[in-house]
């Protein structure tokens, strides 16, 4: 192959690739590497312990600070009604200001929720925003002193069952078990975790699991699609 | 005058923490705890009791008021070995004691004879005083040392049922020579033969510190930590000296368990007591195969460090930079020439004004909630609400060697407080309940255990807990783990 046809080909190849992007983008197609839509009813955790089943609202823009006394002032706004007590299901659509976003029930193949991959994959921001977040776990039975752990990139406030029970701030990495609630309790039967993960640019994720008296994570629990009294028959 | 002051400031800054109540003694036995109380004796039939190792008082003499005793439980029975002159030095005889209880008030309390176990004729190489029991682990095999100056340190085999001679046909083992008050421990595999170098009885003139070698069997030899065999002189010092407390002697380890360690000994003069000779209780370390003799806490400000997870005990509340925050704006390529208005190093170049002083906490904390505070743990950062000042509570009582202390933040009342559902919280004031009594103590590996003193509702003891990476809680101290192991670092 000769020199000119060589650029040729790969020039073509280049532009074909951006066409593909382009067009991906502008229909908000990207394939989100780490996440793919939750189709079944239940979910494990992982073999870890992680919840790797999440109901996402698409990110609201934010240039909230992230230190502490920001991001507490920041979660006293509504942005949407029922933002601390709904349970959504996948498809549900909710009215910011005068943007309407949905929520997206999502399955991680990986310990962390890959927010990025998420926000990228619709072709909505990534920098600057808010990702509110909400997971249905089903308890066989009520479990007492365990603790809610979770890591996010960046800060992150955290509500079980309407309880706020973990608030970490500033520009932080995502650490496994970085913030780790006191002792409570999940009932038996649907437990609701709900957070709000707030970045200010680069890379953003988060990961949780249930820590039980002994620090071990917890596995005796499946993350529903939609709560219970939504399932259909 | 104004010399003194400072000096005097300096002196409180840094007080380290003395037993408490009536603890002059000399030659103290090692601690023993018989029914929840802590028992000591000494020569001349003196004794010591306490219900918390912190404050002591007067106890009853047992029937033999000989020399420097040593006390050991082996099953159901305290052994008392007692030393007495028969004759012009060093003639000498340890005599066994013993009772089933240390509590004169113990229906079980009376002490039996039980013979001589050691003696010296006064013309052997050997002066057959200051006993030292050991009982050990391996095999509950039981052995006293003995001696002094006259001579050599000596080992004989003892019955652990009886506490007598197992075989008075045995010829002692010499282990050592040129000390006295010696007394084995057994650690890891390695028996420790500790002995008190130097002179005794003269006050602040004595020479006491105590002295070590190891052996892998119980009969030696025992080499220091140059090789030199103490039978040839040879010892490594464990303790000596410090500013306050002249010429410590007569080793004894307590045990507490669950890690904990702790040695006994006496100070020939106590310079904050007049010169007495008295009880101490310090916490023991151990490095590299050898004890190491710690220090009580002294009372000052520290960052509280977490050995497992390198992050410090704050408040939950939203720090100030020191110095405040920095300037956004710098010139560009980050350090390179001074843009107006800008710090004169450039970008990295500090502030124009110098040193930067420590946080202000009444200026900082002005924005602190009023009421009870979380905690957590965060990246030192030298902030207001990252520094702790440990001070000792009075008349609230205390544990082996310290009194029960309160943990506020540096500069205001604001205190550590345990809550009754194990959790931590800052109180806006100190109250003196016993959820805001705390006992601090130094594990072997040199970390610190922190324990509430009582937890609401709950009769388990708990411990200060790093739990995930920045999350704080109580929960029950695991010696194995290294998430209750707490470095203070002195700020």
């Amino acid at each position: 192959m000769n020199l000119y046809r060589r650029i040729f080909l790969t020039s073509l190849a280049v532009f074909h690739s951006a066409l593909i992007v382009i067009a991906a983008e502008n229909a908000g197609q990207l394939h989100a590497i780490s996440l793919t839509p939750a189709t079944s009813a239940e979910k494990a955790p992982s073999t870890d312990g992680f919840i790797q089943r999440w109901l996402i609202l698409d990110p609201i823009r934010s240039n909230t600070p992230l230190t502490d006394n920001a991001i507490n002032e920041a979660v006293k706004k509504e942005y949407f009604p029922g933002q601390l007590s709904l349970i959504p299901r996948d498809g549900d659509k909710v009215k910011v200001g005068e943007t309407e976003l949905t929520w997206h029930a999502v399955d991680t193949r990986d310990y962390n929720v890959n927010l990025y991959h998420f926000a990228h994959s619709r072709g909505a921001p990534t920098s600057n925003v808010l990702f509110w977040a909400v997971a249905i776990v089903d308890c066989p039975e009520e479990l007492r002193d365990v603790r809610l752990a979770i890591g996010s990139n960046a800060a992150s406030l955290w509500w079980v069952n309407g309880q706020r029970v973990i608030g970490i701030f500033g520009d932080r990495q995502t650490v496994i078990d970085d913030g780790v609630s006191k002792r409570l309790t999940l009932k038996k039967g649907t437990n609701v975790l709900r957070c709000a993960v707030f970045n200010a640019g680069g890379a953003t994720d988060f990961c949780a699991r249930i820590l039980g008296a002994d620090e071990k994570p917890l596995k005796n629990f499946i993350v529903r699609l939609n709560a219970v009294a939504d399932q259909k028959p | 005058m104004k010399r003194s002051l400072i000096a005097a400031l300096l002196f409180l800054a840094c007080r380290a923490f003395a037993l408490d109540g009536q603890i002059q003694i000399h030659d103290p036995s090692t601690v023993v705890l018989c029914d929840g109380q802590f028992y000591t004796y000494g020569t001349g039939g003196s004794s010591l009791v306490s219900e918390d190792g912190w404050a002591w008082s007067r106890g009853a003499a047992p029937s033999r008021r000989g020399m420097a005793p040593d006390l050991i439980h082996v099953g159901d029975r305290y052994f008392m070995y007692v030393a007495r002159n028969v004759g012009a030095q060093p003639r000498a005889d340890i005599n066994l004691i013993w009772s089933k209880s240390l509590d004169p008030n113990s229906p079980d309390y009376k002490w039996e004879e039980g013979g001589v176990v050691a003696s010296s004729d006064g013309a052997e190489d050997c002066n057959a005083i200051d006993p030292g029991a050991l009982l050990d682990p391996n095999d509950g095999r039981l052995w006293l040392v003995y001696g002094s100056y006259f001579g050599y340190i000596r080992l004989v085999e003892l019955n652990p049922r009886t506490g007598q001679r197992l075989n008075v046909n045995d010829t002692p083992v010499d282990l050592a020579i040129n000390c006295e008050a010696s007394i084995l421990i057994h650690h890891e595999g390695w028996y420790y033969l500790l002995a008190t170098h130097g002179s005794c009885c003269r006050g602040a003139e004595s020479g006491y510190n105590i002295r070590m070698g190891r052996a892998r069997k119980v009969t030696g030899p025992y080499l220091d930590h140059t090789g030199l065999d103490m039978i040839m002189g040879g010892g490594s010092l464990f303790a000596g000296s410090t500013s306050r407390h002249i010429a410590p002697g007569h080793f004894g380890l307590l045990d507490l368990g669950d890690g904990v360690q702790k040695f006994s000994c006496h100070y020939e003069a106590d310079l904050d007591r007049g010169g007495a000779s008295v009880l101490d209780i310090r916490p023991l370390l151990w490095k590299d195969g050898w004890p190491i003799a710690g220090d009580n806490l002294k009372e000052g400000a520290f960052e509280i460090e977490s050995a497992r997870t390198g992050t410090a005990l704050e408040l939950a509340v939203e720090g100030v930079p020191v110095g405040g925050p920095r300037p956004r704006r710098g010139p560009p390529g980050f350090g390179g020439t001074n843009a107006p208005g800008g710090p004169p190093g450039g970008f990295f170049g500090g502030s124009s004004r110098g040193a930067i002083p420590p946080q202000d906490v009444t200026q900082v904390s002005t924005n602190w909630p009023k009421e009870n505070i979380d905690l957590r743990l965060a990246n030192f950062l030298d902030q207001a609400q990252q520094k702790w000042t440990i001070s000792a509570v009075t008349n609230a009582g205390g544990y082996p060697g310290s009194p029960y202390l309160k943990i506020t933040v540096a500069g205001l009342d604001r205190a550590l407080a345990a809550t009754e559902d194990g959790e931590l919280v800052s109180t806006p004031a100190f109250s003196g309940g016993p959820e805001e009594l705390w006992r601090i103590d130094q594990l072997t590996d040199g970390t610190w255990r922190i324990m509430p003193k009582a937890v609401p509702n709950s009769k388990e003891p708990l411990a200060l807990c790093a739990v995930g990476g920045s999350s704080v809680t109580l929960s029950k101290f695991d010696p194995a783990s290294d998430k209750h192991r707490w470095h203070l670092k002195t700020q």
